[in-house]
């Protein structure tokens, strides 16, 4: 009897030890690639360069991070002026596309009216449209309305493409605040506007920062439409053309470029960390209630 | 706007006061005829028609025309050219090739995506909290570094030039890693096959998270007495897994192999920047064949309208599967 309750103890033991250890892998594995980039970041370039890569730099410095700031490595420029782009384009996009997704989740959470059901496929189908296919005349459309070579026409492009599934994921959250709330405001002869941001607003608030967030993410990752539009427009480059700017020159650096990658990644990875319980829910709630 | 803009349906809410008599009198003509919803679409639908509806429309028209760079600058008129673009693009080998290594590529990243994903969120389920969460952690981090600057990485890591791959590979012993002279091997321009390796390994990393996250979020609403049940009468974790789980998350793997296939196939960034922008013809995907002919010199946006409509109609059988899917669990309610 007590020799069998040692031999469960000793399996459930060794099942969880080596549970722990795929696990341990599973991490080891996935952070290996991130590691590196960072570790190659701090090193110089003759250990970069050395015919025996070490695992960390053994004189780490922080002279990829001075070049990449002060502009030498891209020669385009610091690499403040890339996340100012990246930051407006990504800002003003996410706050126009937030306001706009937001009165049309009310649509369609709020009202029965014809082409409802319309609407809703259209979404779906149209964030499945492959970007490749529709580039062409996205870039002769602005074009022609002169929004190519700014930050103008990427926050356009940004905000519009972020508003299927903002307002597929916001939608729920409206359709989850009480009506009687809205009602009984309305009796005590409220405003239209005043229900709208006393009641609506607050409640969708976190709805509306987990949607901003993913905007944000899309938007701040974004490469075709800003490789196209913009060109030569070295000054308006947002960071995933700058960086794959100085990448793409022969005799890459890659020194400063691991330094403006790992620079670019920060911000994403902070976003990601602080939304990490909501980022599955948008895209498989729909599957999990079935 | 803003005032009709919030008229949430409330029936008997009564116009608000503000800008007068005609505020009133818009408030009612929008309550009479119901028009609110639509106002409330309005900017949405402008957003989405520029940047979705009108491009597509105009790939449709360019498909049936000789727009090339003489009518792209202008000097001769655009004609019509029924199928002309279409069968163009069936007579060019480069066309089959792509469509080729896109969908391989697709068939073998997609299950590797999918089952990597779910054993990891298998394992996530199993393990203690602390360690759940550093795993899942180390997940998050692969899943949220940018396309941009995954691919600049495993371009630093396969590089033939002081790659650490390259370097692993060769102080390797020959029987295990072949005789290739894995020093200085260049992944990305020596063919189809290296090329889609490295593009393989990126993308399964950075997406298998997604699946695991997924996998593991429906693994929770799983009630606990369904497999102490099944314990109990001594099925093992194989039968378990395809007894128990796989019926029940069936919906959440089918919307995830969906997906899967759709970003396996539309995969660009990633492409591109691995083998060197549009310089290697053999190493195309559909996306990179697509983007050449319509911008590499001399532009064709016929050609490119042509394999955009081919494109979008492979995708919309895929999306079809997906909205379906998606309507049958109610999504739409």
């Amino acid at each position: 009897m007590i020799s069998t309750r040692v031999s469960a103890r000793t399996a459930r033991r060794t099942r969880k030890i080596v549970l722990n250890c795929a696990g341990l892998l599973v991490a080891v594995v996935t952070l290996f690639p991130i590691f590196w980039m960072v570790a190659t970041a701090f090193k110089p370039s003759q250990e970069i360069y050395s015919l025996t890569p070490s695992l960390l730099p053994s004189h780490p410095t922080i002279g990829n991070f001075r070049q990449v700031i002060g502009g030498q490595a891209s020669g385009i420029g610091t690499v403040w002026l890339f996340f100012r782009n990246s930051l407006a384009v990504t800002l003003v996009a996410v706050l126009i596309s937030s306001l706009v997704s937001l009165l049309a989740s009310v649509a369609v959470a709020r009202f029965s009216f014809r082409f409802r059901t319309t609407f809703l496929i259209m979404l779906l189908i149209v964030q499945m449209l492959p970007g490749q296919a529709l580039i062409i005349a996205l870039f002769r459309e602005f074009d022609q309305l002169n929004l190519l070579q700014n930050l103008l026409g990427l926050i356009v492009v940004y905000a519009a493409q972020a508003l299927p599934v903002s307002i597929w994921m916001l939608r729920n959250f409206v359709a989850t605040v009480p009506r009687d709330l809205e009602e009984a405001a309305a009796i005590d002869g409220a405003s239209a506007l005043k229900i709208f941001w006393r009641i609506l607003f607050p409640l969708v608030a976190p709805g509306l920062v987990a949607t901003s967030i993913f905007a944000f993410i899309t938007a701040y990752n974004e490469f075709i439409v800003a490789l196209t539009f913009l060109g030569q427009a070295h000054s308006s480059y947002t960071l995933p053309i700058y960086v794959t700017y100085f990448f793409g020159r022969g005799g890459a650096e890659w020194g400063p470029i691991m330094a403006a990658s790992t620079m670019y990644t920060i911000p994403v990875v902070i976003f990601f960390l602080i939304i990490r319980r909501r980022l599955v829910g948008g895209l498989v709630a729909g599957a999990v209630k079935g | 706007m803003a005032d009709t803009a919030v008229q949430l349906s409330v029936t008997g809410t009564r116009a608000p006061g503000r800008g007068g008599d005609r505020g009133a009198r818009w408030g009612t003509f929008v309550r009479r005829h119901r028009i609110a919803p639509y106002l409330l679409l309005v900017p949405a639908l402008g957003g989405i028609a520029l940047v979705y509806l009108w491009p597509l429309a105009q790939m449709v028209l360019f498909s049936f025309q000789n727009y090339g760079l003489p009518q792209i600058t202008g000097t001769s008129p655009v004609q019509w050219v029924g199928f002309g673009n279409f069968t163009a693009t069936f007579a060019d080998p480069e066309f089959w090739l792509s469509l080729r290594i896109t969908v391989l590529f697709a068939a073998v990243v997609v299950p590797l995506t999918l089952v990597a994903g779910t054993l990891v969120g298998l394992l996530l389920n199993r393990l203690g909290r602390k360690m759940s969460a550093f795993v899942s952690t180390a997940a998050l981090l692969a899943w949220a570094t940018p396309p941009v600057s995954g691919s600049v990485l495993f371009y630093w890591l396969f590089n033939p030039d002081g790659g650490l791959v390259d370097w692993t590979l060769g102080k390797m012993p020959h029987w295990l890693v072949g005789s290739t002279d894995w020093a200085g091997y260049n992944w990305t321009t020596t063919g189809a096959l290296p090329a889609y390796t490295v593009l393989t390994v990126l993308v399964v990393w950075t997406s298998f998270p997604f699946i695991a996250v997924s996998t593991l979020a429906g693994l929770k609403t799983v009630p606990a007495e369904l497999y102490e049940a099944a314990w109990i009468d001594g099925a093992g974790p194989w039968r378990v897994f395809w007894r128990i789980t796989f019926p029940l998350l069936k919906p959440i793997f089918l919307v995830l192999l969906l997906l899967s296939v759709i970003w396996d196939f539309n995969i660009f960034t990633q492409s591109y920047l691995l083998f060197g922008g549009l310089a290697n013809r053999n190493e195309f995907n559909l996306g990179l064949y697509i983007y050449d002919k319509a911008f590499t010199f001399p532009p064709s946006y016929g050609l490119g309208g042509a394999l955009a409509i081919i494109f979008t109609l492979i995708l919309l059988i895929v999306t079809v599967g997906y909205v379906r899917s998606s309507v049958r669990q109610g999504a739409l309610a």
